[in-house]
């Protein structure tokens, strides 16, 4: 089934004025149930992007490929699982939140992350430099509300003002990148570009390739590389745990969608293109080995999986790299899908740890596999998948990546790889150790989790360990081998 | 009849997840190991030696692009070690001890391990093949973590650090091994693969740096010299189930990859590197053969002494013709189960008395007069003693070893490093008559006066560990026969 372009889109966006419209007027109901309302509309996007099929859109500036298609799927699971952690987190928003009624504020809290869905999608189907920068825009805008929602706790508001400052520090080096594209080719459009630049005379190849290069620092910032990634610990912890797991894996799903499409459309002009692939080649190179050390003393979970989010970003880095791989689109896409799972899994299970015992450092999570065995089974699952255990997806997505890094002979980031796995098994079996090796503190009782969380949790365990085992669901994300 | 192999490898899986549900523990998993047992025997029965090659095949077409399928089956050489698998994983369920806290997940992480292994044994597709050699690695860690002895904090995490890293450059070995061919003959599948081998495919400059990258991988794995290190302590402080496991069978998967899949396919990479792996595996036996020595506590003295072992299942892999890889094969399933043994009978001597260490010990034989004959029987077949399946073996490795010989020179490396060999046989001689002499002889001494014989369980196991290798070395036609068809394909 072929969409109209922008209509899923568009009632996204309907979706989350409505919620904003409705919960200003209903000042007595429980504000859940905007939350409710949020991931029933979004569930049915969803329904409707897994049986859509790309088709022409009818526009110059929006594509509905394959990877468009994936990543707004990518963005609407997202912000499901953000808003089913967001009704268990919001005893905590209300705590740091002051207001005339006890859950005021919270139907916005609900209202944005779909707002945020919406410029997601959007960025998953652009191909104009101009409704790219303009759907960044949406996305990080809201995202500086929500990283700083908890107005009454210095953390929070610290990590706001770091991420409003960063964020628009590097949105500052994407315009500036994309004028001197523009300058050189006369388009912003990047199938236009893609035509103009084998034509591109060879004094002008400096600035493009200077162009390109601040759109990748740009990019950079929003995936999270290194040494772009400053931002990131701090604002992971300090933002409301939901909003860091919508950073961490919406933020970083369509940078790469985006940074996919640049790059591949500099390949028509090997002397700029290739020194973009020798940059990105240094960028995973970094990204890689600060992600995974600076990730091995860490005691705070949120950390830790801000700093693995990082490590990740370096793997992806590598699929990247290898663009002239066969199956190099295809790694990226089942690498994101791996992430997503593993890493909401994660965040899932510390949000209803943390709510319970007041803290998210790894050693809250002490003899969790005799206090809740089935919570702790869930983060075992996801610390393996993000060690790349097989038979579970974060391992599908290693292999990919490797395979294409051979495939390019990138031995050198292969020989990095092997190292930071290495890195890798040890902190996420940190939290392993913690679970079962070390005695729970005395006088603690099982945890009491919603059936929503619990829901989601299995279906997550349950997807992580199909696309583990069947790769064919793997490769089905991404039927034409290329994005 | 061909689905009869997945019992091997989906009795203990599907055990586990009951086990984690509530099934009752010790029983459920009993009746599992038996379930594979009794699978593994018909499959190592009924593989028709007449026929050879690979028998009892299904697979489900899983990538049809990437040709990648979940592919089962068995040659002689993985039915023989499906064998020894099903046998140490029903050993080891028998004799396990009563545990306090979390009975359920130890007896579940035990299944898992042995599942890990029948499963890697019995795939014939490079991912799966790889994939469930690696669902060993978890079961591991959380095992030597939590019911582990002494140092077992540090101990887990080095094995498990140590295996990953070993791990993943077998994984980049593997991937280079896929990507050798033309694109179009590219398949994850073993016996495509092994066909391809003989056109030549794999033949090109690239063959001789992805050989390396699966000898340190799989090296890894088996504690080559000097990537050794994780073993001893890891086997010492691992609860009895898992060193019984680990040293028995697991180990056995990298020497396993190495006869499936590095050596078949690149023949000339391996003989390349022969010459390096000699003196690797010298390292193996002498090295870690005096370190066997010095080393003053049973469970060390075991652990180094697997470690020490493999350096001659090494030296049939590198002589690459077919008495010696014979032998190696042989000497795979025998040194599995004896290791296996003497494991279990010192983790009851500890539990006993209490320690391990040989200056404590001395004087158990008239306490426990079985335990004290059978460990006889398991030192005797350690060191090579005629009548068990470890003398057959290496017997065979030595004369591949000498076999070897180039035409005018009167001593090569292999000649040289199978006379280092010989020796290891005196080598493991002292270390374990010493430890015997240490363990059960002299006066008997009041302290042990309520140490009792072993238990029946634990009786039962053993015995079932050394009668295989007692008909296994009276009777080692029945696994040559086997094996020998399979090896004679890309070996002369």
């Amino acid at each position: 089934m072929t969409m109209p372009p922008v209509l899923l889109e568009l009632f996204v966006l309907a979706l989350g004025i409505v919620m904003l419209v409705l919960e200003s007027f209903a000042e007595t109901r429980d504000r859940k149930v905007f939350a409710i309302i949020g991931i029933v509309g979004l569930a049915l996007v969803f329904l409707f992007l897994q049986v859509s099929a790309p088709g022409p859109s009818g526009m110059v500036s929006y594509v509905m490929d394959w990877p468009a298609i994936f990543f707004k799927k990518v963005s609407v699971l997202t912000t499901i699982v953000v808003l089913i952690m967001s009704i268990d987190y919001a005893d905590t928003i209300t705590r740091f939140l002051p207001g005339r009624s006890p859950q005021s504020g919270l139907g916005e809290f609900f209202a944005l992350p779909v707002l945020t869905c919406a410029g997601m999608m959007w960025m998953s189907s652009a191909i104009d430099f101009i409704l790219i920068f303009v759907s960044l825009e949406l996305v990080t805008i809201s995202f500086y509300v929500l990283v700083a929602f908890m107005r009454r706790n210095a953390a929070s508001l610290e990590a706001g003002v770091k991420y409003l400052i960063l964020s628009a520090l590097s949105t500052g080096f994407t315009v500036y990148g994309i004028t001197w594209i523009y300058g050189v080719t006369q388009q912003t459009n990047l199938t236009q570009i893609q035509q103009v630049l084998p034509s591109v005379p060879l004094d002008n190849q400096p600035g493009l390739l200077f162009g390109a290069l601040l759109v990748l620092v740009g990019l950079g910032f929003k995936i999270a590389a290194a040494p772009f990634q400053f931002w990131v610990p701090d604002v992971y912890q300090g933002a409301p745990t939901p909003i860091t797991a919508f950073l961490s894996v919406g933020s970083k799903a369509v940078g790469f969608i985006v940074l996919l499409r640049v790059v591949l459309s500099f390949q028509s002009l090997p002397a700029v293109g290739d020194r973009l692939i020798s940059a990105i080649t240094f960028l995973a190179a970094v990204t890689l080995i600060y992600g995974n050390l600076a990730a091995l003393p860490q005691t705070n979970f949120k950390r830790l999986l801000a700093y693995s989010s990082v490590g990740h970003a370096g793997y992806l880095l590598i699929a990247v790299a290898a663009i002239g791989a066969r199956d190099s689109g295809l790694a990226v896409v089942v690498y994101l899908a791996a992430y997503l799972l593993m890493t909401l899994l994660s965040f899932l299970i510390l949000v209803i740890v943390s709510t319970h015992s007041q803290g998210d450092d790894i050693v809250h999570f002490n003899g969790l596999g005799k206090r809740s065995p089935f919570l702790a089974f869930g983060l075992l699952v996801a610390m393996m998948s993000l060690a790349g255990v097989p038979l579970t997806a974060g391992f599908l997505g290693k292999f990919l990546v490797f395979k294409v890094a051979f495939e390019t002979r990138q031995f050198f980031l292969i020989a990095l790889g092997i190292l930071t796995v290495g890195c890798g098994f040890y902190f996420y079996l940190k939290v392993v150790k913690a679970m079962y090796w070390q005695p729970a503190p005395p006088n603690v009782t099982a945890i009491p989790i919603s059936r929503l969380s619990l829901v989601a949790m299995w279906v997550m365990v349950v997807l992580i360990f199909a696309l583990g085992i069947f790769p064919q669901f793997a490769t089905g994300l991404l039927p034409s081998t290329s994005p | 009849m061909n689905l009869l192999i997945h019992l091997t490898y989906l009795a203990p899986i599907v055990a586990a997840v009951g086990i984690l549900l509530g099934l009752q523990p010790r029983r459920t998993a009993t009746y599992a190991a038996l379930i594979a047992l009794v699978s593994a025997l018909v499959v190592f029965l009924g593989y028709s030696r007449a026929q050879a090659g690979f028998q009892f095949e299904s697979a489900i077409p899983l990538v049809p692009s990437w040709d990648l399928k979940f592919f089962v089956g068995v040659d002689g050489l993985s039915a023989t070690l499906l064998l020894l698998t099903s046998i140490v994983e029903l050993a080891a369920v028998w004799l396990a001890p009563t545990v306090e806290s979390g009975e359920n997940p130890y007896y579940a992480c035990i299944l898992l391990i042995a599942a890990g292994a029948a499963g890697a044994f019995a795939s014939l597709d490079l991912f799966f093949f790889y994939a469930f050699h690696e669902l060993a690695l978890i079961p591991t860690f959380l095992m030597i973590g939590i019911w582990g002895l002494g140092n077992r904090q540090s101990v887990a995490w080095k094995i498990t650090i140590y295996l990953s890293v070993g791990s993943i450059i077998l994984l980049v070995g593997l991937i280079g091994l896929y990507l050798l061919p033309p694109p179009q003959a590219r398949t994850f599948d073993i016996v495509k693969l092994q066909q391809l081998a003989s056109t030549g495919a794999f033949a090109g400059s690239g063959s001789k740096s992805v050989f390396i990258l699966l000898l340190i991988g799989f090296g890894i794995l088996v504690s080559l010299f000097p990537f050794h290190t994780w073993a001893p302590q890891a086997y010492a402080s691992a609860p009895v189930p898992v060193a019984m496991l680990h040293a028995g069978v697991l180990k056995k998967f990298g020497l396993y990859g190495l006869l499936r899949v590095a050596l078949p396919m690149m023949p000339e990479a391996a003989r390349h590197w022969a010459p390096l792996l000699l003196i690797l595996l010298a390292g193996n036996l002498l090295y870690v053969g005096m370190a066997t020595i010095s080393q003053k506590q049973l469970d060390l003295t075991l652990g180094y002494s697997s470690v020490m072992h493999m350096g001659y299942i090494f030296l049939g892999i590198a002589s690459y013709n077919v008495i010696g890889l014979n032998g190696a094969a042989l000497l795979m399933l025998a040194h599995g189960l004896s290791i296996a043994a003497l494991f279990a009978m010192c983790g009851e001597i500890r539990r006993q008395t209490g320690t391990v260490n040989y200056l404590d010990l001395g004087g158990l034989g008239t306490s426990m007069p079985t335990l004290c004959f059978i460990f006889g029987l398991a030192t005797f077949a350690s060191i090579g003693l005629p009548g068990f399946a470890n003398f057959a073996s290496e017997l065979l490795i030595f004369f591949g070893a000498f076999k070897n010989s180039a035409p005018g020179a009167p001593l090569n490396e292999f000649q040289i490093v199978g006379t280092i060999a010989l020796w290891g046989v005196v080598i493991s001689t002292v270390y374990m008559l010493r430890a015997y002499r240490a363990i059960f002889m002299g006066e008997r001494q009041a302290r042990w006066q309520y140490v009792k014989d072993m238990p029946m369980n634990l009786g039962w196991a053993v015995i079932l560990l050394v009668g295989a290798l007692l008909v296994f070395g009276l009777l080692p036609r029945t696994v040559l026969d086997a094996v020998e068809p399979g090896i004679r394909l890309f070996a002369k």
